[in-house]
C-alpha cells in the first residue's frame, strides 16, 4: 500500500487495508449550523468521512465550506464537495485554500447539477473549468505548490482528492474509459451513484479491474436505502443517469406500505454485503438522504461497524 | 448564420408607440433566412403596426426598407438622405445591425423589432438550433466537429456528465446531449481513443470573458 500524502483519515484508513465508510449531509435552507451538526452527530461513530453537499440540485443552501468547518470543529472529518458550476478558477482555487486553512483534508469534485432544477433556474452559471480539471487544479496546487497561473502558494492545501463515477449514465461504452481519464486527471478515491442495478454496477468494476484502475483508485461504492416504492419509482423514472431496475420496484411495492422503509434499508444492507465481496470496492459512500438516523444500522447489519481507530 | 425571432408584437407596439413616422428596416442576411427580420417579416409587421394605430385613431407614418446588411456602413448610408423624416427607425436586423445603424444615426432612436438568440443553423423549416458561441478558439477538430462550448449545457471538456441519459442531455428530452454525440462521432471516426486524452483547461481569455472582442488583420486592412 502506497504511504499517504495527506493528513486525511479516509486515506489513512484506505491505506490500511479496511474497507472505508463515507457517508454524506446536506446543508440546512438557512444559517442554523444546529441542523447539520445534528445529522452529522447521529452518523459521526459509523462513518470514517462525511460528504457536505455543495448546493445540491441547484438549490441555494448554507455553504459546502462553512458546513465543512463546523464538522471539522465537531472532531468530525469532512469531505468538501465542490462544484465546477457556481465559481470560477479564482473562487475555486480561494475556497480550496479557505479549506486548506481549516485542515480540511478532503475534496470531491464534482460538476454539479445545471442551476435549472433549483431556486435560481434564471440565474447565470460559470463552468470555467469542468470537474475533471478540478481534480488536477488540486493536485497541483497540493503536488506542485503552484496555482493554476503558476505562482508559488505558501503553505499548499493537502488534500485527498475524489470525483464521482456513475456506472449507469449513458453512454455505457465510455464508462470505464470516463474512470480511467479521472485517475489520470489525478483522482485519489471514487464515489459512485447509487447502486441498485449490481449486475451493471458489477460489469463495470470488471471492466475497471481489466484496465488496474481498481488498483490506481479507491472505488467506494455509493448506496442509497429506499424509503418507499414511490421514491423508487421517482429514482427509476425522474432522476437522470439513475439506474433502479424493474426488480427492485417491484420488491418495494411487494410490502404494505409501513413497511417499505424496513424493506429499503434491507434491499441496501444485502447491496453492501454483495459488494463487500467484489474485488476492487474499497468501501461504501452510504447516502441517505435526509435520513442519517438510519447510517448507524445500516453501517451496523453490514458488518462495517465498529470503524477502524487509527492515529 | 444569426438567429433570432420576432418580438412579440405588443411589445414592439410599446416601444414605437410615442412616435408619428417609423421607418421599418429589414435586413437582407441572417434574418431573412431565418424568417424573422426580411422584406416579407417587415411587410407583415408594418401592417399589423398600421392596423393597430388606425384602430386607435392615430396617423401614424410606417415605411418599410429593407437593405442588404446593418452590418456594413456602405449599405446603412442608403437610407442617409431620408433618416430625418422619421422619428424613429424600427429595425429587425439582429442586435449587430441594431447597433450598427444607431451609431450610424446618433440622432434618431433606433429600437429592435426581433431577439437575437444565437448563431446556428436551420434544421427544418422553423426550428433552429445553437451551434457556436465564437469563443475565439476553435476546438472542433479535437471534439469530431460537435462543439462543447456551445452544444452541453455545462460546456464541458471533458463530458459527458452524470445526467447523459439516453443521448439526451440532463436539462431537457429534447436536448441531444452533446458528449453522447461527441463520442458517436469519434466512434464513426474511428478515434474513440482521443476520448481518454484530458482536454487541456480552457483560455476563456478569448471569448466573452475577455472584454468585447475585435479582430484586427493587418493582411485585409488597407
Ligand atoms: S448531459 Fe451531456 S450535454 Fe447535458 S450537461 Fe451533461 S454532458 Fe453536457
Amino acid at each position: 500500500m502506497s504511504d499517504v500524502k495527506t493528513p486525511s483519515k479516509l486515506e489513512k484508513v484506505l491505506a490500511s487495508g479496511h474497507q472505508a465508510v463515507t457517508s454524506e449531509c446536506g446543508p440546512p435552507r438557512g444559517s442554523d449550523a444546529g441542523e447539520i451538526r445534528n445529522k452529522a452527530e447521529m452518523i459521526r461513530d459509523h462513518v470514517d468521512a462525511v460528504n457536505i453537499t455543495d448546493n445540491q440540485t441547484s438549490v441555494t443552501r448554507l455553504c459546502s465550506l462553512a458546513s465543512c468547518i463546523h464538522l471539522k470543529s465537531m472532531g468530525i472529518e469532512p469531505v468538501l464537495q465542490m462544484v465546477v458550476r457556481d465559481r470560477n478558477r479564482i473562487a475555486l482555487q480561494s475556497d480550496i485554500l479557505g479549506a486548506a486553512s481549516f485542515d480540511i483534508c478532503n475534496i470531491l469534485c464534482l460538476s454539479g447539477d445545471h442551476q435549472a432544477f433549483g431556486d435560481n433556474a434564471q440565474g447565470q452559471n460559470v463552468f470555467d473549468i469542468d470537474s475533471m480539471q478540478l481534480i488536477q487544479t488540486v493536485r497541483r496546487m497540493r503536488d506542485e505548490g503552484r496555482f493554476l497561473g503558476g505562482d508559488e502558494i505558501h503553505r499548499p492545501p493537502r488534500m485527498f482528492v475524489g470525483a464521482a463515477a456513475n456506472p449507469f449514465a449513458d453512454p455505457f461504452e465510455i464508462r470505464v474509459p470516463r474512470l480511467a481519464k479521472k485517475v489520470a486527471a489525478g483522482a485519489e478515491f471514487i464515489q459512485t451513484q447509487c447502486i441498485y442495478n449490481l449486475e451493471k454496477f458489477e460489469q463495470w468494476m470488471a471492466q475497471a479491474r481489466d484496465r488496474g484502475l481498481h488498483e490506481k483508485v479507491a472505488i467506494l461504492a455509493g448506496v442509497t436505502p429506499l424509503k418507499s416504492a414511490g421514491m423508487a419509482k421517482y429514482m427509476k423514472n425522474r432522476v437522470p443517469g439513475m439506474d433502479v431496475p424493474d426488480e427492485v420496484v417491484k420488491r418495494m411495492s411487494g410490502v404494505a406500505k409501513e413497511k417499505q422503509a424496513q424493506e429499503g434499508i434491507d434491499i441496501c444492507v444485502e447491496t453492501i454485503q454483495r459488494l463487500k465481496e467484489v474485488e476492487g470496492v474499497r468501501g461504501f459512500h452510504v447516502m441517505a438522504i435526509e435520513w442519517e438516523q438510519k447510517v448507524p444500522e445500516i453501517v451496523e447489519r453490514s458488518g462495517l461497524h465498529p470503524r477502524p481507530e487509527l492515529d | 448564420m444569426i438567429v433570432a425571432k420576432p418580438k412579440p408584437v405588443e411589445e414592439v407596439i410599446e416601444s414605437v408607440s410615442g412616435f408619428d413616422r417609423i421607418l421599418l428596416v429589414g435586413c437582407n442576411e441572417c434574418v431573412t433566412v431565418c424568417e424573422a427580420g426580411g422584406r416579407k417579416e417587415v411587410g407583415v409587421l408594418a401592417s399589423a403596426l398600421r392596423m393597430h394605430f388606425m384602430n386607435q385613431g392615430r396617423n401614424v407614418q410606417i415605411d418599410e426598407v429593407t437593405l442588404e446588411r446593418q452590418c456594413d456602413r456602405e449599405y446603412l448610408e442608403e437610407i442617409r438622405n431620408r433618416i430625418d423624416q422619421y422619428g424613429a427607425v424600427l429595425s429587425l436586423a439582429c442586435g449587430v445591425g441594431v447597433q450598427f445603424m444607431a451609431e450610424t444615426y446618433f440622432q434618431t432612436p433606433v429600437l429592435p423589432g426581433v431577439d437575437t438568440c444565437f448563431m446556428g443553423v436551420t434544421e427544418e423549416r422553423g426550428l433552429w438550433s445553437e451551434r457556436c458561441q465564437g469563443c475565439g478558439q476553435c476546438v472542433l477538430a479535437r471534439t469530431g466537429g460537435i462543439c462543447p462550448v456551445s452544444r452541453c449545457a455545462k460546456r464541458l471538456f471533458n463530458g459527458p456528465c452524470g445526467g447523459s441519459t439516453r443521448g439526451k442531455c440532463e436539462l431537457s428530452k429534447d436536448l441531444e446531449c452533446a458528449w453522447q454525440l461527441i463520442i458517436d462521432r469519434l466512434t464513426e471516426l474511428g478515434r474513440l481513443d482521443d476520448y481518454e486524452e484530458l482536454a487541456p483547461i480552457k483560455d476563456w481569455s478569448t471569448e466573452r470573458a475577455g472584454g468585447p472582442r475585435r479582430v484586427e488583420r493587418e493582411d485585409v486592412r488597407q
